[in-house]
């Protein structure tokens, strides 16, 4: 039989963690269910698709700073919620690696491997003078119409 | 009941299960049964409700020693 080939589409606006793995297991369960996924992260949530290594490149002053402050990737994240200069990330880490819960970083790859689409708004790397030498690899560079128009084909679209 | 393949999810926590389950699924053909195993408590609510918006049947699960075990046929 067929699977419905309906989409599911996300802005990722947040760069918490946990809403990162929260936006990661409902993207990689879409597409588990067969539906064809667009995460559009914007904002702090382009943090999430940082590299975590430094990447040297031409910036102005500021965009340096900006590079500076921001967080370089999933490992360098802060939760939202009792996260006490990054010791509450680190304890949620922890105890989701005891238990066996995917992390981050392992969330993004099944959700590249299983062809989530994701796309990096252009405008808030502009904002945050983050260029694409610094996000990982697979990604699609985008704005807002190209999000509305597979907004528009799906039944289930968030904004995290 | 003919089951194709085994697959082994214990231990892991959602969303893995059901990625594992389509991943399995993709390699079988139409009528085929995977059996599944698994022991994320979510999982019966989970699996009925990918198998069914995935277009496969779920023909049947139980709970043995703590571990689910769920039979579902390719659609």
């Amino acid at each position: 039989m067929e699977q419905t080939q309906d989409k599911t589409t996300m802005v990722v606006f947040s760069g918490d963690l946990d809403k990162a793995i929260a936006s990661f297991i409902i993207a990689t369960g879409a597409a588990a269910m067969g539906k064809q996924v667009t995460m559009f992260f914007t904002f702090w949530g382009l943090n999430v698709l940082r590299r975590d290594e430094y990447v040297n490149v031409e910036k102005s002053f500021l965009d340096k700073m900006f590079g500076k402050m921001l967080p370089r990737g999933p490992e360098k994240l802060g939760i939202s919620n009792m996260n006490y200069g990054g010791l509450g990330a680190k304890m949620m880490k922890y105890t989701m690696k005891k238990k066996n819960i995917a992390s981050l970083k392992e969330l993004i790859e099944v959700a590249q491997d299983l062809d989530v689409k994701m796309v990096a708004c252009t405008m808030s790397m502009d904002v945050l003078g983050i260029t694409k030498e610094e996000l990982i690899d697979g990604l699609d560079y985008a704005g807002v119409a190209s999000y509305l128009a597979d907004a528009d084909e799906s039944k289930i679209n968030l904004f995290i | 009941m003919n089951v194709k393949q085994t697959l082994d999810t214990k231990g892991l926590s959602c969303p893995m299960p059901i990625v594992k389950t389509k991943k399995a699924m993709d390699t079988l053909d139409s009528g085929d049964i995977l059996e599944v195993q698994a022991t994320d408590k979510g999982a019966v609510n989970d699996l009925s409700a990918w198998s069914k918006s995935s277009g496969h049947e779920l023909l049947e699960h139980k709970e043995e020693d703590g571990v689910f075990k769920f039979w579902i046929q390719k659609g």
